[in-house]
């Protein structure tokens, strides 16, 4: 049997979709966008003053061709990240600014290189099913943030990712340079190896950019991963239902804009909620609360049979230290326990404002801690014990059965260098033997091999644009042992 | 009697219930009490208990927004009759504020505001995405002592830094202070932009304030 975690009784989620159809109706949802206005007001949409009124029975239609499960493929073509049911995936947190300097344990502007190393790291942690345009690059231009992450992704791991786009134009770029690695749109279309986060702003409001680029990933046939992020007291209802509620108004709003701009085009019922914290006016990611209401969100999205993802494993400490240690494990199980699709988060400090490679491999433990929970307990034996204790007796030599060597290793999980449980009194602390494993992963690190022709084609789209954006080099972007040059 | 007012100003302050104080505030002006005296004896003390209050997780911010919300009702009875009797509450100071180009999140900048007018400052919100050059035009306007720009995301903080570069390149910098907040702002960004100063919440902003406008 495998655990399972549900908030909210069915009842409930009636009531919370009931009201996110009527808000979606009265008061409808902000579009920035004219031309998908027109498009809601030709599907049978009210427009009033850029705002659209939806029918329940529009966004019925539009729930009807979502597909309820897709996969995303690592580069070789194999599925690697199952979207849907109860499979559940982790990945790093994205759009870092800062990241904890190793050194001084502070945190400071993070780049190209931080992003390259943070890659290499989670290609060679099993936990993290997926990469994530995890950093923005402070040594490369604003205006070429987004796709230049994507970019270093693609030449430095095999794995899926979830990425984002900053702009329109940008967009274009990054699913110019996924076609280049798939071989192709076409190719793309049918075996994406990257999701799209795009955020509605709260509340009720999909901007020019947010709806246009729904509108493109939909076209593209490129998963879009829907990350509405209700406030619960500032932005959104206080109450962790309300927001659940608009969570849900702002998703299906997005979902109607994706479905009829391409019908059947893969998306996934995705969130970043929090609370609002009322002393500090903060925006705690690791609260409980705002654990519960990714669980309450994904399981809305359930409900419909929808692909699910959330924003869980973040931590609001500043540093590595228990408060880190606590809010990201306790957020993991949760999330896994809830059965949601993707879940990423893992690395992040500080409010989202601060990564980290090392907490990105202590979270990987709290990861592996709750996928071995979702493994749940199995009767792998005929007899559950009575069999090992016909050969035991009373001695309580376990430990020499053929069972227990043969069993072991399904049954426990043998935690990495994070976990220290030597009873030596003179181990070296968490941070210092989590900065050892780094090392040591980055040593074994090995860059997979890409086929010449498709280096070739990413390096042109980069030189194309990097020198379009003025940069003499590519940072981060090293080919036989030396940094690309643009020209 | 007066004592009794007073008193019973600073709790509806406390109690953030703008009806009471607006009432408070007529009673206070039938009964022949000067309006100054019932904004600096009775309601001020009320703000600054909230304040000490909120420093010392009491009260909370949907308090502090009731409680600035309750000073508003009360100025607005008060101020009219002050300015009738020839007289004026002396401002704090002048504060303009806005969310910078490219960012439309309001809350924290608007927080701020409010908290800065209880706390007896002027304050022009420009709303969001605002550009430099309109941060200028309305400092250069009302003559303001502050300016103040919010950004919530990492790529729209940049505009914080436009913000100062337009107020140098039209010769304001000298007269007008900036002070920059929002979620990924921190004070390394702050000094590394050239900023007067950063407030972490709402309430370190009025502080800050109060400390710019005093040097």
């Amino acid at each position: 049997m495998r655990p399972k975690l549900e908030l909210l009784d069915r009842s409930l989620v009636d009531r919370i979709l009931g009201e996110a159809f009527e808000l979606l109706n009265s008061p409808g949802i902000k579009v920035g966008t004219p031309a998908v206005l027109e498009m809601l007001a030709a599907a049978g949409s009210r427009i009033n003053d850029g705002v659209a009124h939806i029918p329940e029975s529009l966004v019925r239609r539009a729930l009807e061709s979502v597909p309820r499960e897709f996969f995303l493929y690592d580069r070789g073509g194999k599925p690697a990240v199952h979207y849907g049911g109860d499979d559940v995936h982790f990945d790093p947190g994205s759009s870092c600014l800062n990241i904890l300097d190793p050194e001084t344990q502070q945190p400071r502007p993070a780049l190209s290189a931080d992003l390259v190393r943070m890659v290499q790291v989670t290609e060679m942690l099993p936990q993290y099913a997926a990469q994530s345009t995890a950093m923005v690059c402070n040594d490369v231009p604003a205006g070429m943030g987004d796709w230049y992450r994507l970019l270093l992704i693609l030449w430095y791991s095999d794995k899926p990712m979830v990425t984002g786009a900053f702009g329109v134009g940008t967009l274009r770029t990054m699913l110019e340079l996924l076609a280049a690695d798939s071989g192709g749109y076409e190719a793309l279309r049918a075996k994406p190896r990257a999701v799209f986060d795009v955020c509605p702003s709260p509340p009720l409001n999909w901007s020019g950019f947010a709806s246009q680029n729904m509108v493109e990933l939909a076209r593209a046939g490129v998963p879009a991963e829907i990350i509405s992020m209700p406030l619960a007291g500032a932005t959104a209802p206080v109450t962790l239902a309300g927001s659940i509620v608009q969570h849900a108004a702002e998703s299906l709003g997005g979902i109607v804009i994706h479905q009829l701009a391409k019908p059947g085009a893969p998306v996934v019922w995705g969130g970043a909620p929090a609370i609002f914290d009322m002393s500090s006016g903060n925006t705690p990611m690791g609260a409980m609360e705002t654990a519960m209401l990714d669980a309450g969100c994904a399981q809305v999205g359930k409900s419909l049979g929808l692909p699910t993802h959330a924003y869980l494993v973040a931590s609001d400490a500043r540093r590595i230290d228990a408060q880190a240690g606590l809010e990201s494990a306790s957020s993991a199980v949760l999330g896994a326990l809830v059965g949601i699709n993707m879940i990423s988060g893992a690395g992040m400090l500080d409010f989202l404002a601060c990564h980290s490679i090392e907490k990105l491999v202590i979270d990987a433990e709290a990861i592996a801690g709750a996928q071995r929970l979702l493994a749940g307990v199995e009767p792998r034996t005929e007899k559950l014990a009575v069999a090992m204790f016909a050969q035991t007796g009373f001695s309580g030599e376990f430990l020499k059965l053929k069972e227990t060597r043969a069993l072991f290793r399904k049954e426990q999980h043998f935690p990495s260098a994070v976990i220290d449980r030597s009873g030596d009194p003179n181990a070296p602390d968490l941070f210092t033997r989590t900065r050892q494993l780094v090392s040591d992963l980055l040593a074994r690190y090995q860059r997979p091999p890409i086929p010449q022709e498709i280096e070739k084609a990413l390096l042109a789209i980069a030189r194309r644009e990097a020198t379009a954006a003025g940069l003499d080099h590519l940072p981060g972007l090293v080919l036989q042992g030396s940094e690309v040059p643009v020209s | 009697m007066q004592a009794e007012i007073f008193a019973a100003m600073r709790q509806s302050i406390l109690d953030g219930t703008a009806d009471q104080a607006g009432d408070l505030a007529r009673k206070a002006l039938e009964q022949g009490i000067a309006p100054l005296d019932a904004i600096d004896q009775g309601f001020v003390p009320g703000m600054n208990q909230v304040g000490e209050m909120y420093a010392q997780h009491k009260m909370f911010l949907p308090d502090m927004l009731a409680s600035a919300e309750a000073m508003k009702a009360a100025m607005i009875v008060l101020e009219p009759e002050l300015k009738r009797q020839g007289g004026e509450r002396p401002t704090a100071g002048t504060v303009v504020l806005g969310t910078a180009k490219g960012d439309i999140h309001e809350i924290g900048k608007t927080l701020v505001g409010t908290l800065l007018t209880a706390h007896g400052f002027q304050v022009h919100d420009l709303g969001v995405d605002v550009t430099g050059e309109r941060f200028a035009a309305k400092a250069r306007e009302v003559g303001a002592d502050i300016v103040g720009v919010s950004a919530l995301l990492t790529t729209t903080m940049g505009g914080q830094r436009s913000v100062i570069e337009v107020l140098s390149r039209e010769g304001l910098r000298p007269k007008v202070k900036v002070i920059v907040g929002g979620a990924p702002v921190t004070r390394r960004w702050a000094e590394e932009i050239g900023a007067d100063g950063y407030g972490k919440d709402a309430l370190s902003a009025v502080t800050l304030v109060k400390s710019l406008v005093q040097k």
